[in-house]
């Protein structure tokens, strides 16, 4: 036993750290929910989120009884603030599908200490994305007849709407993105439950986990379901952010109609969403000490995927121009002009290139992906420019289109503002809440990174293990 | 104690005891002194706090204020059925009632639409010389004007109502007085008398009270066209122009497509038509200060300081050949002078078909020039009539029968004001101000008219008029054509005709209706006593009596006139142009939302006026220029004239002076291209302080230096505020990009290549099968379609207006525009032409509605199927169904359709129950709109017409815009029918796509405009090479 503690110190790259054997872990994930009391800064960060979200409580309800009016939207800026932060924040969500679905079926281990929180976090950021296209409609009260449901009216949705297409797959994805994590959830459930000391905390966590006794079967089935949804995640992560970027790529607005948009969309959104998991694990792993489980090596992984999805976007950036040029379009050549220097936002799209080409580039060198400050902020301003990214295609390919006198210029309003920052303090605060009552990390699966599962479990790969570092050691006298 | 008060006290008051408390609160002492207060501090009511919007929305006043003023008692309503059918009543089926509507001393002739005893459309009477079937943004716009809730609504006497009676009484008792001394000290003060009964009355009134005195005063008026006429024919005349038979049209600042008689323009667009059978189109030079309608649509026009415009007529009074004129050729500039000599050389080439206009405001030395020069051109009697004014008193100019009024006032020998209609507090000039102190000095003034407004103010009495489609009138249009005006509508408030009053003073027979006095008066110039009921039918059927156009006056021209010229006033400083403003007029269409909101033809400015300048001026004193030259540059095509951000949206507020006063409110600046430079041209009409919910405080009062002697031209300078503020604009950018959009073609390059225009009609494969509209399927299928003919469209903006009233389009307000969410379905852009930004080659207008695509983008794109595909080939918007997603609009290439961003409508107003129009459906907030063809009217026209088993005539299904239009630019009609009008237009080679390249297929085409140049002119612009035939497809076959 000592000497596998031993190598596994020596083993790199660390995707755990400290000492510990199951009973530790469970102790150190399971005690943030149970045991240890909530610490001071849980209810300060949590009543300031809290308070953030009576300001979109309000602006909703003034924005139900007013109209979408009381935003900046116009003619010919239909879509403005609403559908940029819709597309931001289902964005967000992808990383968590991708770290837990893809990443999961490509065995890689490291996701294990980050899959629960980040899925939450897709959770949250669905739930978040979700009330846009809700509310953005004129007549909210009836936006349900988006829904194909037998009526007396007689009447069906029109199928050919990109708009039609993205109720299937924003429901779709929330469904199986709940269902995805409350599975995982279950053992863990059951851990908290065998632990919780209070009655009422046994008694919900015991409903919560559906009488799991952890026998063989059970986690024989488990196992199944878990590697089901994870396929059937999978392709959701490649294609929900497809149908998003349809609503624009289907319509003929120069700046909304190319064929890049779905690869284009679908890495901005990986891109977004790992940079708001980075914003998410770095003061987690402070404050509740967590540094064992998200290792520098989780961090270094994260600032590594965004760097190759970055830098595919700015590939999208790229074509976007050439193809601007290369059409030979006078619509689409205006409009990249109009875009990157002649029109009223140009400074949008230099924020964008600057907020996503060029501080992404300081991810090449270790020393930054290694540094929590950098890595944090490189990822708040990962966010903001993937914002950005929405904004220039959405206002400022709607602001000057075909005909000239029809053009406008788009401000929001305050209402715009606090809608958008209301859905932010709505996010924090139901992440507080999920990091207060449910387990951050996967206690199970973190287990299962621990030697002791693999000499119990899977003897052969201690073997592999012992002998790969003992290589590496002759390697590296 | 102020109206907040009492209305707390009313309502502090409990239950049933509230009428009677009312009558005892009004015995208190407060409430007496409130009452005997000369001026009550009514003011309140419109400082509302309340931003305009909600105000307008508060439309029914609060309790306590009814409970004051409005003791008006509706009269019961019976809910019973007709127990015998009305003759022609037919609930739900609307009747048509000829009429007609008075402004600036002609009338246009209408038909007004009547749903059950309401008038909810204005229609142009097609019979009438002064319409034929077309009608101005006014007479359009009239119909909210007289459902305005903020109409005065009864007789007050110190504000407080009183009753016809009393009014009566007490005006006769003070007539009586002064009728001993032969009523002196009577003053009249209406505004210009063109009703022949009302000529009468005053003549009759003046014979039975001869000391008193009929004064007249406009602030637009028809002075120099009077007084240049008795400077050359020594005698007063109105001209009247015969366009369709005019060649070339010289215009000096006249903007005969701004004026109120349509029939001008529809003239014009006669000469100017272009088709198989009249190859040749008029030609029109325009020589103007400010950019008008007129100097857009001119072949050539030559913009000029106002104090150069004398200079200029005299240049081609000598150019013509006018006797007696010297001129200095030195005295302009070489272009100039050679754009005069060819231009004239053009008009003496077609003499006796053409024309030389001027404009009102120009001075009588100018008219009398013109005068001399339609006589060297042998015009007189072909193009030009000369007729006798039917004003009464032509000698005397209305600017000096004022002068007279207020000197009569100063000296105190005015005892009696009776203000009949005008706003002459408002709109007097500054040097004859109708102020405050001098009424002061008159011991009793009444005032008749159709707000309590600034002059009501200061009056003891005000009369509420009624409105024209309230009254009984007569009236004459622009020919001399006697017009009748027959009331739609029992008076909604306590109000009565400016007959009624004048009436009053008579010593006997006052109490007598309008409809007595009008059709008194017309019996007694009936000779055939016995016919004269059938005649007065006929003659009210028809709206007009026949053959009483004026005749043709002869006169004789004397060109003694042209030594005394004087030179032009010069003056270092800038020159400043005053005129109307080309929606809210002078001032009295202030309270009418749907004028307010309708965009200046030009610079599409709503909600306010601004001072334009020119941008070579604007750069030179640093006006509206903005930190970032890509938003004055602009575009990326060529020279662009955009507004956006740093340019005109956000104005420069400056302080401007004039004729030595100043504009108390800061000025915003707009550059104007096309403007002269060193130029400010302001416009009337706003700035008003008790205008009403909608046009209080909007704006700057031009009125405030506009003077006797300078009332269309002054000089003055500004100064910055160093201010800006933004102004509500529905176009920002002016330029077409280098886009395909608004086709203007040279006329002889299109007769020598007539398939310039050539536009693929082949499309791309579908695997979607094509609709079919094919008769064969169904019987009479129908596949309406419309033509614009851009060469014939001058951009006067009646179709957005007929549009509003037809469609029940709702009013949005001025931040609502700066947000760019006005609801018009119709529009009219704008593009100028050419590479130079102050002298814009051209300004030219293209109305554009919805385009009723075959291929239509927005309908893929609703989620909800809200808007579809008629069989007939619209596209239809079913507002039921619609939740508002906008993604039909972001998708549509025209951006035509409009969405309730807020809840638009008025819900509440009674008044505006009453205009709708019951045929289409009031939209709620949250719901995209757009241009449906004005389908309730085609619907209309198919149920007849399957009724009578036959197909739909053409010309039977019209729509808004098209009967509206006065150049008939729009034509509309079933494609299906090869023998159609818009069959035939659909063949011209002018016939272009908007936006082909997006195969969108629409219903609606467009005519390409003609410029009809002369190339011996300086400003003679070469038409760009046609492309290479073969390029032209190459790029048709890329998309």
């Amino acid at each position: 036993m000592q000497d596998v503690k031993e190598f596994r110190e020596q083993m790199q790259p660390a995707i755990l750290e400290g000492k510990h054997d199951f009973a530790t872990v469970s102790d150190k994930i399971g005690d943030i929910t149970l045991k240890r009391k909530t610490p001071f800064h849980w209810f300060v960060g949590f009543a300031i989120a809290f308070l953030i979200t009576q300001v979109l409580l309000m602006t909703i309800t003034y924005l139900v009884l007013t109209g979408v009016g009381i935003w900046g939207n116009n003619q010919p800026v239909g879509w403005a603030f609403d559908i940029i932060n819709f597309v931001w924040w289902i964005g967000i969500g992808h990383a968590g599908t991708l770290i837990s679905a893809i990443l999961l079926l490509l065995n890689q281990k490291w996701r294990t200490s980050i899959n629960r929180f980040a899925e939450a976090m897709t959770l949250f950021a669905v739930a978040c994305a979700g009330l846009f296209p809700l509310l953005h409609t004129g007549r909210p009260w009836l936006a349900y007849w988006l829904l194909p449901y037998p009526n007396t009216m007689g009447m069906w949705p029109q199928f050919r709407s990109p708009l039609m297409w993205d109720v299937f797959a924003v429901s779709t994805y929330a469904t199986v993105s709940l269902l995805f994590w409350y599975v995982g959830l279950i053992p863990d459930f059951a851990t908290l439950r065998d632990r919780a000391k209070s009655k009422v905390f046994k008694i919900i966590y015991g409903v919560l986990s559906w009488g799991w006794r952890g026998s063989a079967r059970h986690w024989h089935r488990y196992e199944i379901a878990y590697l089901l949804l994870a396929g059937l995640s999978t392709p959701l992560v490649l294609s929900v952010h497809s149908i998003v970027s349809f609503d624009f790529s289907v319509s003929q607005l120069p700046g909304w109609h190319a064929t890049i948009f779905p690869p284009y969309f679908v890495a901005g959104a990986i891109f977004a969403g790992f940079a708001m998991v980075l914003i998410l694990s770095i003061p987690l792993r402070h404050w509740y000490n967590l540094k064992d489980f998200v290792t520098m090596t989780h961090l270094d992984y994260m600032g590594k995927i965004m760097l190759a999805t970055g830098l595919i976007v700015c590939y999208g950036y790229a074509m976007e121009a050439f193809f601007g040029w290369y059409s030979a379009a006078q619509y689409e050549y205006f409009m990249i002009r109009n875009r990157i220097w002649e029109g009223p936002y140009w400074w949008s799209y230099w924020l964008l290139i600057l907020c996503n080409g060029i501080s992404i580039q300081l991810l090449w060198f270790k020393r930054f992906r290694q540094s929590e400050f950098w890595l944090f902020t490189i990822s708040v301003i990962v966010s903001i420019g993937m914002w950005l990214e929405r904004f220039v295609i959405i206002v400022t390919s709607l602001h000057r289109d075909f005909l000239p006198s029809s053009w406008a210029m788009y401000s929001p309003t305050i209402f715009d503002w606090s809608m958008f920052i209301g859905t932010i303090g709505f996010f924090f605060a139901l992440f507080y809440l999920f990091v207060r009552f449910v387990p951050i990390i996967s206690i199970f699966e973190v287990r299962t990174l621990l030697p002791e599962a693999h000499v119990h479990g899977h003897h052969q790969d201690f073997e592999e293990i012992v002998n790969e570092v003992e290589i590496e050691k002759i390697d590296k006298p | 104690m102020s109206f907040a008060e009492i209305r707390k006290k009313i309502l502090a008051q409990e239950g049933r005891m509230y009428w009677r408390s009312l009558e005892e609160f009004a015995d208190t002492p407060e409430f007496a002194e409130f009452i005997k207060r000369e001026f009550p501090h009514q003011a309140e009511q419109w400082d509302n706090s309340l931003s305009r919007r909600n105000f307008i929305k508060l439309m029914g006043a609060s309790l306590a204020l009814a409970g004051i003023s409005g003791c008006v008692i509706q009269p019961p309503e019976k809910i019973v059925p007709y127990v015998k059918q009305p003759e022609e009543i037919l609930p739900g089926k609307p009747l048509f009632f000829a009429t007609a509507m008075t402004l600036g001393g002609i009338a246009t002739g209408l038909l007004a639409k009547s749903n059950e005893g309401r008038p909810t459309k204005i229609e142009g009477n097609p019979e009438h010389p002064g319409s034929l079937g077309a009608t101005d943004v006014y007479a359009q716009a009239s119909l909210l004007g007289m459902y305005d809730p903020d109409r005065s609504q009864n007789i007050t006497y110190l504000g407080s109502p009183r009753t016809w009676q009393n009014f009566m009484t007490e005006v006769r008792a003070k007539v009586e007085q002064l009728r001993a001394s032969g009523g002196a000290g009577i003053r009249f003060l209406s505004e210009t008398v063109v009703s022949p009964t009302l000529a009468d009355q005053m003549k009759k009134l003046l014979a039975e009270l001869p000391n008193a005195r009929w004064y007249q005063y406009e602030p637009i008026n028809k002075d120099n066209v009077f007084a240049g006429a008795k400077l050359a024919f020594g005698t007063p005349v109105q001209t009247v122009y015969k366009l369709d038979k005019a060649d070339r049209i010289l215009s000096l600042d006249k903007d005969i497509f701004s004026e109120f008689n349509v029939r001008y323009i529809k003239d014009f667009a006669k000469g100017r038509a272009f088709n198989d059978e009249k190859k040749e189109i008029n030609r029109l030079y325009v020589v103007e200060t400010t950019l008008t309608l007129a100097g857009a649509k001119a072949d050539h026009r030559l913009a000029v300081k106002p104090s150069q415009m004398i200079l200029i007529a005299k240049a081609i009074a000598a150019a013509l050949g006018v006797s007696g004129v010297n001129f200095d050729a030195s005295l302009l500039d070489e272009r100039t002078n050679k754009w005069i000599q060819a231009m004239a050389k053009d008009l003496l080439a077609h003499k006796g078909r053409s024309v030389v206009m001027v404009g009102d405001n120009q001075s009588p030395e100018v008219h009398a020039l013109a005068h001399a020069m339609n006589a060297v051109l042998e015009n007189v009697g072909k193009t030009v009539v000369y007729i006798e004014p039917f004003v009464p008193n032509a000698e005397t100019l209305q600017i000096d029968q004022l002068r007279q009024l207020i000197q009569e006032i100063d000296r105190g020998e005015v005892k009696l004001l009776v203000i009949l209609g005008g706003n002459p507090v408002y709109n007097t000039p500054a040097d004859l101000k109708l102020s405050r102190e001098r009424l002061d000095k008159v011991p009793l003034r009444i005032h008749v008219g159709l707000y309590v407004d600034e002059t009501a103010e200061l009056c003891h009495w005000h009369v509420s008029e009624k409105h024209y489609l309230e009254s009984w009138a007569d009236t004459r249009a622009y020919d001399g054509t006697v017009t009748m005006v027959q009331p739609l509508i029992k008076p909604l408030y306590d109000s009565k005709s400016i007959y009624e009053v004048v009436q009053v003073f008579f010593k006997e027979n006052y109490d007598k209706t309008d409809l007595d006095i009008v059709k008194g008066f017309w019996q007694g110039q009936s000779s055939q006593e016995v016919d004269f009921e059938k005649r007065w039918r006929k003659i009210i059927h028809d709206g007009f009596i026949e053959n009483t156009a004026s005749q043709a006056k002869a006169v004789n021209l004397n060109t003694a006139f042209i030594s005394q010229i004087r030179e032009p006033k010069t003056s270092g400083e800038l020159e400043i142009a005053i005129l109307p403003d080309p929606s809210i007029y002078d001032g009295r269409f202030c309270n009418n939302g749907w004028l307010q909101e309708l965009p200046n033809p030009i610079t599409k400015v709503t909600w306010e006026n601004v001072a334009l300048v020119s941008p070579r001026t604007a750069e030179r004193l640093g006006l509206n220029q903005g930190w970032d030259p890509r938003s004055r540059a602009g575009g990326a095509e060529g020279i662009s004239f955009i507004n956006t951000k740093g340019g005109n949206l956000f104005s420069d507020l400056v302080k401007l002076k004039a004729n030595e006063a100043e504009i108390s409110k800061p000025v915003p600046v707009w550059i104007q291209p096309g403007q002269p430079d060193d130029v400010i041209t302001i416009f009337l009409g706003y700035g008003r302080w008790r205008a009403g919910r909608v046009g209080t405080g909007l704006g700057y009062n031009a009125y405030e230096v506009r003077r006797s002697d300078a009332q269309y031209f002054g000089f003055g300078s500004l100064e910055k505020t160093g201010q800006q503020t933004r102004v509500a604009s529905t176009q920002t950018h002016f330029n077409m990009e280098g886009r395909d959009i608004l086709r203007i073609w040279d006329v002889e390059q299109y007769k020598e290549h007539p398939d310039m225009g050539h536009q693929h009609d082949e499309y791309p494969k579908s695997l979607y099968p094509r609709y079919d509209y094919s008769d064969e399927n169904a019987e009479w299928k129908h596949k309406w379609a419309m033509t614009i003919d851009l060469n014939a469209c001058v951009g006067c903006n009646a179709c957005i207006i007929a549009c509003q009233a037809e469609n029940n389009i709702p009013v949005v307000g001025k931040e609502q525009v700066e947000r760019s969410r006005e609801m018009h379905w119709m529009r009219v852009d704008a593009y100028y032409v050419g590479e130079d930004v102050n002298n814009p080659q051209d300004l030219a207008f293209q109305p554009v509605l919805c385009q009723q695509c075959e291929l239509a983008p927005c309908e893929v794109v609703c989620p909800v199927h809200a808007t579809v595909h008629s069989p007939e080939g619209l596209n239809d918007m079913v507002y039921n169904r619609c939740v508002g997603t906008r993604y039909c609009s972001n998708n549509c290439p025209y951006k035509v359709r409009r969405f309730n961003f807020l809840l638009y409508q008025d819900w509440n107003t009674p008044q505006y129950k009453l205009m709708r129009n019951p045929e289409v459906t009031v939209r709620s907030r949250g719901v995209m709109e757009k241009c449906t063809y004005c389908v309730q009217r085609l619907s209309l026209a198919r149920i007849e017409a399957r009724k009578q088993g036959r197909r739909v005539r053409d010309g039977e299904a019209t729509t808004a815009c098209q009967t509206v239009c006065p150049a008939d630019a729009i034509v509309f009609g079933d494609w299906n029918d090869e023998t159609s009008l818009v069959a035939k237009m659909k063949k011209d080679k002018r016939n272009y796509i908007l936006l082909n390249e997006l195969n969108t297929q629409p219903r609606t085409t467009y005519l390409a405009a003609l410029k009809n140049q002369n190339p011996e002119m300086p400003d003679y612009v070469r038409p760009p090479e046609i492309k290479h035939k073969k390029k032209a497809d190459k790029d048709e076959h890329k998309h």
